[in-house]
């Protein structure tokens, strides 16, 4: 089983270093600029994945939780502490002496003092978790369509938010956000120079999520989840506490979701409020269906297929379009997702039961 | 000694009184069986104890212990473990995957443990392993456990249930009509079964429909009707009790 795994793993490597030195050879390195923010997106779809898919819960606020994760930190890396601490605020002054603060000069040339990308990072994702957590309380307690609009309703309410609030750039979003350097010489960036780095950089945070999810979905937790998904109330009946695990699980995933939103925002530099829209948690869930909901390598793989060819605007103005109608085939031909077709089955000597 | 007290329950749904000042006892080390017609208020009652639904008053004590009003995890994690009339089996699992979430209670691996495989985990995943195994051997069951368990056959299943539901080590198990949907040989093969979970010194508390399973093993009878407890005995004296013919014979 392990070795199974452990496989499996290995060939996703190969698979991600093979993508990157096939754009080497050929010359093609400007892919990497998207199949980078694919592989970001891909860390939010495995997480959802985990709450749809196992834990049987849905989510139409994913897209939420990115942009609360990635608006938070855009807003401190990019927010001028400058004015308050020669205003003389005491409390700006105190914090600066904690090294929560860095300097840096704006694309304009004016100088900057703003907070430390780590501690931004780490506040949007606690923030994000505790959100998760709050929303998670009463809202897990709904089931089926009902759960849905309420984490619709969710999606809504962080959209008109960030829409509305200035320290969040309005309408126009946040730019100019700088890089975030991980460790000293690994820095989150969309400098051209540094675009294999930024690669392997994605690559690396999507290979850890999954492989963490991977051993979650094979323990004693993922047992549970599926025989929540399976039998709520058998599953009661052997002693677990199905309401903590939906609501750990919808938080573990929201983290994914902030994770990859600070990444990406750090990554391109910026973050709008379509981000945060409802049209994105819509396709999120659409590659979740696609992939076969209870299935972390098919979402792995549609969300890696898609959103790069959404990305190279394949698609075009149709996007969101295309998106939707893929929700409404999948749910009509294939509900356990592409990659359980009977008729892929059937090539594979697959026997379906009942 | 009594390990289940049920003591002047009530239970309305609207008007209607389904279950009505109910009162009995469950000996430790005892099988006892609740019966009655239709409507009688039967799973009412086993939906009362195990928690799935709330009473409007009335106690229940497991082990001198009241339990009304906890949840069922609660319950379950309490000692009181439980099958379900339309055996409900976790789908895309086997037969040994569905007793080891039985063994939930008795492990305790969380997320972080979980995802990063911790050696603990790993251990306690084996052992977790090696103990559903040993449940099916005891249900007589070793040869279906990579089966997926909802494509086995209805006995099979129920006796993959009663394994998941022994898996807790409980010290109480309760019924939910064991022999539902079960042809004859399927039924003396569940009687047997249960005769054979009472002699690990399990208690066991079942509902049934089917009267020659209910008076070959039962130690007593409780009958309800129309929500009230009616008689009480051995299955000697209900055989014989006139209000309980009357009930299901008629005038």
């Amino acid at each position: 089983m392990t070795t199974k795994k452990l496989s499996a793993l290995a060939l996703l490597v190969a698979f991600m270093v093979g993508v990157q030195l096939t754009t080497h050879v050929t010359g093609t390195s400007y892919y990497l600029t998207q199949l980078t923010m694919t592989i970001y997106s891909c860390l939010l779809i495995i997480g959802l994945c985990l709450v749809m898919g196992y834990a049987g819960q849905i989510s139409l606020g994913h897209a939420g939780f990115f942009a609360i994760g990635g608006y938070i930190s855009a807003a401190l890396t990019t927010f001028n502490f400058r004015p308050a601490l020669e205003g003389g605020s005491s409390w700006v002054e105190l914090l600066n002496t904690t090294g929560l603060f860095t300097s840096r000069t704006s694309m304009f040339g004016e100088p900057l003092l703003s907070v430390q990308p780590w501690i931004a990072c780490l506040l949007a994702v606690s923030l994000t978790a505790l959100i998760a957590l709050l929303i998670g309380i009463p809202v897990l307690k709904l089931k089926g369509h009902y759960l849905a609009m309420a984490t619709l309703g969710f999606g809504i309410i962080i959209f008109r938010i960030v829409l509305a609030m200035e320290i969040f750039g309005e309408a126009d979003g946040i730019s100019d956000v700088p890089g975030f350097t991980l460790l000293p010489g690994l820095t989150v960036n969309g400098n051209l120079d540094n675009r294999v780095v930024n690669y392997y950089i994605a690559a690396a945070f999507l290979i850890s999520g999954f492989a963490l999810l991977l051993n979650l979905i094979d323990s004693r937790v993922g047992r549970a989840l599926r025989a929540i998904h399976g039998a709520e109330d058998a599953a009661d009946a052997m002693g677990i506490d199905t309401a903590r695990y939906k609501l750990y699980t919808f938080v573990l995933s929201a983290v994914f979701a902030a994770v990859a939103g600070v990444l990406l925002t750090h990554y391109s530099g910026g973050i709008s409020p379509s981000d945060a829209g409802v049209m994105k948690s819509v396709r999120y869930v659409a590659i979740v269906a696609i992939g076969g909901m209870a299935s972390l390598w098919g979402a792995l793989t549609m969300g890696g297929l898609l959103n790069f060819l959404s990305l190279r605007g394949l698609f075009g103005s149709y996007d969101d379009a295309v998106f939707g109608a893929i929700l409404i085939i999948i749910m009509l031909f294939a509900p356990e997702g592409v990659l359980r077709l009977k008729l892929w089955c059937k090539l594979k000597g697959h026997k379906e039961e009942g | 000694m009594a390990l289940l007290k049920v003591d002047n329950l009530h239970k309305h749904f609207g008007g209607l009184h389904a279950v009505n000042g109910v009162s009995f006892e469950v000996q430790k080390g005892t099988i006892k069986a609740v019966i009655g017609p239709n409507g009688a208020g039967k799973t009412t009652l086993f939906n009362l104890i195990c928690g799935a639904l709330p009473a409007d008053s009335g106690t229940v004590a497991f082990a001198g212990r009241p339990i009304l009003g906890m949840k069922p995890y609660q319950i379950a994690a309490a000692g009181i473990s439980r099958t379900f009339q339309n055996i409900k089996m976790f789908p895309g699992m086997t037969a040994l995957e569905n007793v080891m979430v039985g063994l939930h209670t008795k492990s305790q691996a969380g997320f972080w443990a979980g995802m990063l495989h911790l050696p603990a985990s790993r251990r306690e995943e084996k052992k977790i392993r090696t103990r559903a195994y040993e449940l099916l051997e005891l249900l007589e069951i070793t040869q279906f456990a990579d089966i997926e368990a909802r494509s086995l056959a209805f006995g099979q299943q129920r006796a993959v249930e009663f394994a998941r539901a022994l898996a807790s080590d409980p010290p109480l198990l309760l019924l939910d009509e064991p022999a539902a949907g079960l042809n004859i040989y399927e039924t003396a093969e569940v009687a047997r079964l249960i005769c054979k979970i009472q002699q690990q010194g399990i208690t066991v508390l079942l509902v049934e429909h089917d009267m020659s399973l209910v008076m070959d093993i039962s130690d007593e009878i409780v009958v309800l009707s129309f929500g009230q407890h009616i008689a009480e005995g051995t299955p000697r004296e209900i055989q014989h009790n006139q209000e309980v013919i009357q009930i299901y014979l008629g005038e």
